[in-house]
């Protein structure tokens, strides 16, 4: 489904992706985990599209697609979801009103009729129900003077009403409650099928406890470094990445 | 260039789309401003002495006037002398008895404006009173509004049949002598609306006009008095359009609202006069005085206003705040792009006891535009308890563009709470990535963080006015962050 080949990225002058290559299947579910720095945004904001950075060498392919080439709504519509580190606010415009004008451009993408306001919030309040979030949020601005763990509750909100064939996790269990976790992890699974594939930028064990990933990839000075199954997260939680530079270095 | 190619170009520009030209004759006097121009308007409108007396007593007080300097606006001087005082079109120079009578050109340029006369009128339940340049030519909905004893009907007409009403309330809130333009205004003005709703009625709709200046090299001066009594209510909007034109046109209008006992008066404004063009050549100046007085004890008057157009805006909608416990609300949305230029805000003079006053004003900057918010609060020693509290906020959507705020307030009594929040922000990157990547395109995103701007404001308006200014700012923005 995703294919990177030898990725490299600048930013203000800068390399920090510095020949990256990663394959993504449907169906699978990846982590990528590394030292603070090492590039995980940089890569899933290249991947969404964001402005800001300059792609040097390498390519990417998403369902035979050069995802480099298509704008972010495009590659949205085309079924590219990032759940961001820190969700922006947009004061004044509502989180439902947003939510429904994302879904029906990808319904348009898809040559299906749009959803009417009506039909559509019994779509959002099914899934809000299953995310625990609360019915004020109907009336609420688009992560306006939401906590943290509000904020990254409504990325998987928005997650799975838009059910992206590939979903960009990035840090989306920091600052969450252990609760909060669970419920996360409780949507991230609900996506989970043959069809679906997820890359889960965490720093953390604890939510792979919860969420098993197939594949567990170190990423560090602008590589993937090692790659290995669910065993290589929980050794990385024992010893910390420096047996992996080593290794690496050698 | 193919003509759809031009088609998409025009889009993109965010062209203007009431640009058109009527092709009606029209009764122009011929350029120029003297006493006897005054009298000749006032002829024309066969007028009582009262009106005549009044006009030439600000007529020669205007020519005593110096042209304001102060705002935060550059434009080449006005050559008043140059400018046609009265525009009338010529069909109409016997003002038509009911719709079947109207031009039908001017029929039709009311429905390219979208302006909903005949039977829209009355599925919107609006009633409408077109000024097209400086006539009424039609007045929907009259019999409805007598029934409940309303009168909304062309100024000259008031001035015909309700004499005693003009004479008491005419200029009792904004003097003949006020300023520059609005002296002007009340030695020449042509035509406007007229709006009386008696003791203890709510007007059974919303009260609308439209202004539309269409004869090259004529100015407009409109005058607009709105009178409810005691425990009266009104909703009044009113929307402006003009035809693109190199040269720049004068508009220079007066409103006056009075609010006696209990009464509430919204006046909302959606102005779209010509801009100007993506270099600044041509549009509307338009240099306008709006002021509402709270007469009485209770009394509730909001503005509301969208200003979207005009190469120069000059206008800050105004409340006295006279009778105890009476407020004053200003709400206003300003877009200026291009090169554009805005200088606008309120004055709220606090009078009378617990008297409060609200302003939200959100101030939107693209292209060269240069936008001010321009606001005076005043707390007079007598005014116990007054309240204010005033937010300002502005959105940058070029690095060329400027917001300036310049809050002015003055405050004589100790026991007034006056609050001032501003705020400045460019449209962020972030923002737009957010929406973007869930595959919003650019031109909705901006749409939708600009609106989500204006909320506060937009959500002040009737509904279906609030769905026209949205599209209506979503068009003027065009292109405008890229
Ligand atoms: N917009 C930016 N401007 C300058 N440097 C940046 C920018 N974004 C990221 N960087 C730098 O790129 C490197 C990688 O950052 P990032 O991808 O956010 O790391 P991670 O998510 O792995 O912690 C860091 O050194 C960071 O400082
Ligand atoms: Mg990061």
């Amino acid at each position: 489904m995703l294919s990177i080949k030898n990725l490299h990225a600048r930013v203000e002058g800068r390399e920090i992706l510095k020949g990256l290559d990663l394959e993504v299947k449907a169906g699978e579910v990846h982590a990528i985990m590394g030292p603070n720095g090492s590039g995980k945004s940089t890569l899933v904001h290249i991947l969404a599209g964001r402005d800001g950075y300059e792609v040097t060498a390498g390519s990417v392919t998403y369902l035979g697609m050069d995802l480099l080439s298509m704008p972010p709504e495009e590659r949205a519509r085309a079924g590219v979801f990032l759940a961001f580190q820190y969700p922006v606010e947009i004061p004044g415009v509502n989180n439902v009103y947003l939510l429904k004008a994302a879904y029906n451009a990808i319904r348009k993408q898809r040559g299906e009729p749009q959803m009417d306001a009506m039909d559509f919030l019994t779509v959002v309040k099914a899934k809000m129900q299953f995310m625990g979030i609360d019915p004020s949020f109907l009336n609420r601005a688009v992560n306006e003077g939401f906590s943290g763990g509000e904020k990254k509750r409504n990325e998987i909100l928005q997650m799975l009403v838009l059910e992206p064939r590939l979903a960009l996790l990035d840090e989306t269990d920091s600052g969450l409650d252990i609760d909060a976790l669970k419920i996360v992890a409780q949507g991230i699974n609900k996506l989970r099928s043959p069809e679906h594939a997820m890359v889960m930028v965490t720093h953390y064990q604890r939510l792979l406890d919860y969420v098993q990933p197939d594949v567990v990839h170190v990423l560090a000075d602008g590589r993937i470094i090692k790659s290995g199954d669910k065993q290589l997260a929980l050794e990385l939680e024992r010893r910390g990445y420096d047996w992996v530079l080593a290794e690496a270095a050698a | 260039m193919t003509a759809e190619n031009q088609n998409v170009e025009k889009l993109m520009r965010g062209e203007y789309r009431h640009g058109f030209v009527t092709d009606i004759e029209s009764d122009t006097v011929a350029p120029g401003l003297n006493e006897d121009v005054v009298r000749l308007i006032s002829v024309k409108k066969n007028e009582p002495q009262f009106m005549l007396d009044w006009r030439l007593k600000a007529y020669r007080r205007w020519t005593e006037m110096q042209e304001p300097q102060w705002a935060h606006l550059q434009y080449p001087p006005i050559d008043y002398q140059a400018i046609s005082y009265y525009s009338a079109p010529k069909s109409k120079a016997n003002a038509p008895k009911s719709l079947a009578e109207v031009d039908p050109k001017l029929l039709e340029t009311y429905e390219k404006l979208g302006v909903p006369l005949h039977e829209r009128a009355k599925l919107a339940g609006v009633a409408v009173d077109a000024v097209f340049d400086s006539v009424s030519v039609a007045t929907t909905f009259r019999n409805k509004l007598a029934e409940a004893g309303v009168i909304f009907c062309p100024f000259s007409e008031a001035v015909q049949q309700h004499p005693e009403l003009v004479e008491k309330y005419l200029g009792s809130v904004v003097p003949y002598s006020d300023n520059f333009f609005a002296t002007l205004n009340s030695a020449v003005f042509s035509d406007g609306s007229f709006v009386f709703v008696p003791s203890g009625v709510r007007c059974p709709m919303e009260l609308s006009t439209y202004f539309r200046i269409n004869a090259a090299n004529t100015g407009q001066f409109e005058r607009t008095l709105i009178i409810a009594e005691e425990g009266a209510y009104v909703s009044y909007l009113e929307g402006c359009t003009a035809p693109m034109r190199d040269e720049n046109q004068l508009h220079a209008a007066v409103v006056e609202l009075v609010a006696l006992e209990n009464a509430q008066i919204k006046y909302s404004t959606v102005q779209n006069w010509y801009p100007g063009d993506e270099r600044g050549v041509g549009g509307i100046y338009n240099f306008v005085t709006k002021r509402g007085d709270c007469r009485g004890a209770n009394s509730r008057i909001s503005w509301t206003q969208v200003e979207t157009g005009s190469a120069i805006t000059w206008k800050y909608p105004s409340v006295l705040l006279k009778g105890d416990n009476s407020i004053g609300e200003f709400y206003s949305v300003a877009v200026a792009n291009h090169y554009q230029q805005a200088d606008t805000g309120t004055k709220m003079i606090h009078i009378g006891r617990n008297t409060k006053s609200t302003i939200v004003s959100k101030g939107i900057s693209a292209g060269h535009g240069q936008n001010s918010y321009r606001g005076l609060v005043k707390v007079l020693a007598g005014a116990e308890n007054a309240r204010n509290y005033t937010q300002c906020d502005s959105l940058l959507m070029s690095g060329l563009c400027g917001a300036h705020t310049f809050p002015y307030m003055e405050v004589k009594n100790p026991t007034a709470k006056v609050e001032h929040e501003a705020t400045t922000s460019k449209i962020s990157d972030d923002q737009l990535f957010y929406c973007r990547s869930r595959g919003i395109d650019t031109e909705d995103a901006v749409n939708m963080i600009v609106s989500g701007f204006c909320k506060d404001v937009f959500k002040e308006l009737p509904m279906e006015f609030a769905v026209e200014a949205q599209r209506l700012l979503a068009v003027t923005l065009e292109g405008a962050v890229g």
